[in-house]
């Protein structure tokens, strides 16, 4: 990791993380992300983590990256997980228990299907 | 009232009202009556709708949720033929399809509109690089190359930033202060001291968004002149800890604290520290005896913290949220910010909305937004439908507001006059089965608990307030109780050292004021109309539907109910806890509470 010395190796960093956002969105992958706030790991993201981590281990899945966020704002939805597969929008689940977030990952992740009884919606 | 299929909401937000925004609303009246729809059609005025770029006037179709913008007066007639007359969306006047599909996505928070809460949920907290690739530190790469301290001093207090930790003071003024006052340390320091029971919104943005909150304070500091830098997280929030100083250990090794910042020859360095959790340590003064290592105790100013603060030297205090905003200020512009907002409240506001609403949660609005769009459209009305009661705004200091409050614009000014207060943005909502004496008493609870003890009147009064709420809730109220209160909220809001003794009558006083007829119920006919208040009811099994089943006998934890099976059964009340678990049990609904 380099020191930013000027704004012009700020302007530099900046294009690389672009580029590499980039690079993600177009390679096929599909992001999961998980709310770990305090919210959320209170209404039990943890349990949520850990199964759709086990799940990708078990089905032997690749091409798919786990990540974090903070609270995006709807607590009475918490726990909640987003599917963004790559060039679609970003799908929203709400109160996703370690069993629902397996269907997620097999049908929604794999499949392609939304599993639109879980989205949360206005 | 008047049955409408559509709402047209036009934006009147300064920009907008330049480009002829009412000059639209009358044209797309007369074109509404012309065309025969003014009763299923109903235009209304609103605040800024989108994004800052829009050309305007813009308007928003409701329950469609289609965005028309820069529209001309021409265009009125078309627009509604196609779109009232015809059912057609008028789709060369929209705004980009995929913006329409963003919106039905947050459908819940359509009238929000995000800045302090712009990457939260959104971004990876733990990874600097996302950060900076949503523009992250660019405004400190501005500042620092193209701006004078005393230039951006003046940008932010052009944008008209008010403090949001609750107080509302000018942030840009408050800087200035620092900047001139003399001595060669001076500190920057930022309240995250969130200690409102119901208010999470900081800790939000420090676990979502940790480095908008460094960056803020970065800035802060060039302006103020500062060198050193702390975090003040209470210890009760793990996580945000954990993520500021994560954040700070990132900013620092890519150069961005530390000596010399992006080659300049300004310096500054941050550290956390952490509170345990006193609620009087988020008033200043506290805070920053609490960051020495003394008793969090609040002391009188003058001196104020701009001229003798944190080891006597000139200091600044400002909230996470206003650090927040600051990089987006600079980015985009004072004029863009002032724009925004209501009045001299310019801007977003978070608010943590709890209670009896459908969507709890962190909301993010502009200045201006009434509690009804609120709590109605944002939080999406009363659980289970139930009678909206009051709403208590800021925290444990703020007052409840009646019905009648509903249309008030959320601002600085506004929740003042009306008795409350704005504060770090907890919105409390309350449903019709609220007893508002055992809320007042909840509230003294609280701030009798955490009152520091250091002034008599603060100390002393809220017990006494507490103990007279107390035994109202037990039934054992005397008229002249009424009397008692008023004075001892007066004297002690007079007669306080700090905040939390000059704002902690405001629940008792907005209550008296607001809902004095429950006061007498329990003082005058021992009544709690709500049924809240333990020692004011009593359970009773109503003879007709009672079945004689025994399952409420069988449950009761203190073997109060009697009766044969298949007859009707007694409650003893001399053995009755009113713990309600037989009213919850009976399956015919049998329970009465009286």
């Amino acid at each position: 990791m380099s020191t930013i010395k000027s704004l012009d190796d700020l302007k530099k960093i900046r294009e690389e993380a672009l580029k590499k956002q980039q690079i993600k969105e177009s390679s096929g992958k599909t992001e999961v992300i998980v709310g770990m706030g305090t919210v959320g790991i209170a209404a039990g993201a943890r349990e949520t983590l850990k199964a759709i981590l086990e799940t990708i281990e078990k089905e032997n899945l690749s091409d798919i990256i786990v990540r974090q966020t903070g609270n995006i704002g709807l607590d009475s939805y918490e726990p909640i997980v987003q599917v963004a597969v790559s060039g679609k929008d970003k799908v929203s689940y709400g109160k996703v228990n370690p069993e629902m977030a397996q269907r997620i990952i097999k049908e929604h992740v794999v499949e392609g299907e939304i599993i639109s009884e879980y989205q949360i919606k206005g | 009232m008047a049955y409408f299929r559509s709402h047209v909401l036009v934006s009147i937000d300064p920009i907008c009202i330049d480009k002829g925004a009412y000059e639209l609303i009358d044209a797309l009246h007369d074109e509404l009556v012309k065309q025969g729809l003014i009763d299923e059609v109903q235009v209304l005025e609103t605040s800024r709708i989108g994004d800052p770029e829009s050309e305007g006037p813009d308007l928003m179709v409701y329950p469609e949720g289609v965005h028309y913008t820069n529209l001309s007066l021409e265009d009125v007639p078309f627009l509604v033929e196609e779109h009232f007359l015809k059912g057609r969306i008028a789709a060369q006047y929209t705004r980009e399809a995929k913006e329409i599909a963003d919106k039905e996505l947050s459908a819940p928070q359509a009238k929000e509109m995000r800045i302090v809460l712009k990457n939260v949920g959104e971004i990876d907290p733990l990874n600097i690089e996302e950060y900076i690739a949503r523009d992250g530190y660019m405004a400190l790469g501005k500042v620092l190359t193209e701006m004078t301290p005393e230039e951006t001093i003046q940008e932010v207090l052009e944008s008209g930033l008010r403090g949001r930790g609750g107080a509302g003071f000018p942030t840009g003024l408050k800087w200035r202060f620092i900047r001139d006052a003399e001595g060669d340390q001076k500190y920057m320091i930022c309240n995250a001291d969130e200690g409102d029971p119901g208010a999470f919104a900081n800790r939000s943005v420090q676990e979502g968004d940790p480095h908008s909150v460094v960056e803020g304070m970065i800035i802060a500091a060039y302006a103020a002149g500062a060198s050193q830098g702390y975090i003040y997280v209470r210890a009760e929030y793990p996580i945000a800890v954990r993520t500021m100083r994560i954040a700070i250990d990132q900013a620092r090794s890519f150069g961005l604290l530390g000596d010399n910042i992006l080659g300049s020859d300004f310096s500054f360095d941050l550290d956390v520290r952490m509170g345990a959790g006193a609620f009087v340590c988020g008033e200043e003064t506290a805070l920053m005896a609490s960051i020495e290592g003394k008793r969090g105790e609040p002391r009188p100013r003058p001196p104020f913290p701009a001229q003798k603060g944190l080891w006597h030297n000139p200091s600044n205090i400002n909230n996470v949220e206003t650090f927040a905003i600051v990089p987006q200020i600079i980015l985009n512009g004072a004029m863009w910010f002032a724009n925004i907002g209501h009045e001299k409240s310019t801007g977003t506001k978070t608010f943590s909305m709890a209670g009896d609403v459908k969507n709890t949660g962190l909301i993010e609005v502009p200045f201006g937004i009434t509690l009804r769009e609120i709590i109605y459209d944002v939080g999406g009305g009363i659980k289970e439908d139930k009678k909206f009661k009051a709403v208590q705004t800021g925290g444990p200091m703020g007052g409840c507001l009646p019905e009648e409050f509903l249309h008030l614009p959320m601002d600085y000014e506004a929740l003042e006059q009306a008795g409350s207060i704005l504060g770090s943005g907890g919105l409390v909502v309350m449903d019709e089965d609220t007893c508002m004496v055992d809320i007042a008493r909840f509230f003294m609870e609280f701030t009798q608990e955490e009152s520091c003890g250091k002034c008599t009147p603060c100390r002393i009064g809220t017990r006494r307030i507490l103990e007279i709420l107390t035994r109202i809730c037990e039934g054992k109220g005397k008229p002249e109780d009424i009397v008692t209160l008023r004075l001892l909220c007066e004297q002690i809001n007079e007669n306080s050292l700090c905040g939390l003794g000059k704002g902690a009558p405001n629940p008792v006083k907005s209550t008296l004021d607001h809902f004095l007829d429950e006061y007498e119920v329990h003082i005058l006919e021992k009544r709690c109309p709500a049924k809240i208040c333990k020692p004011l009811i009593r359970f009773e099994i109503i003879d007709g539907p009672c079945t004689g089943c025994t399952l409420c006998a069988r449950n009761c934890p203190v073997d109060a109910i009697f009766g044969e099976r298949r007859q009707t059964h007694v409650i003893d009340p001399d053995i009755c806890i009113k713990c309600g678990i037989c009213e919850q049990i009976c399956p015919y609904d049998a329970i009465e509470i009286k």
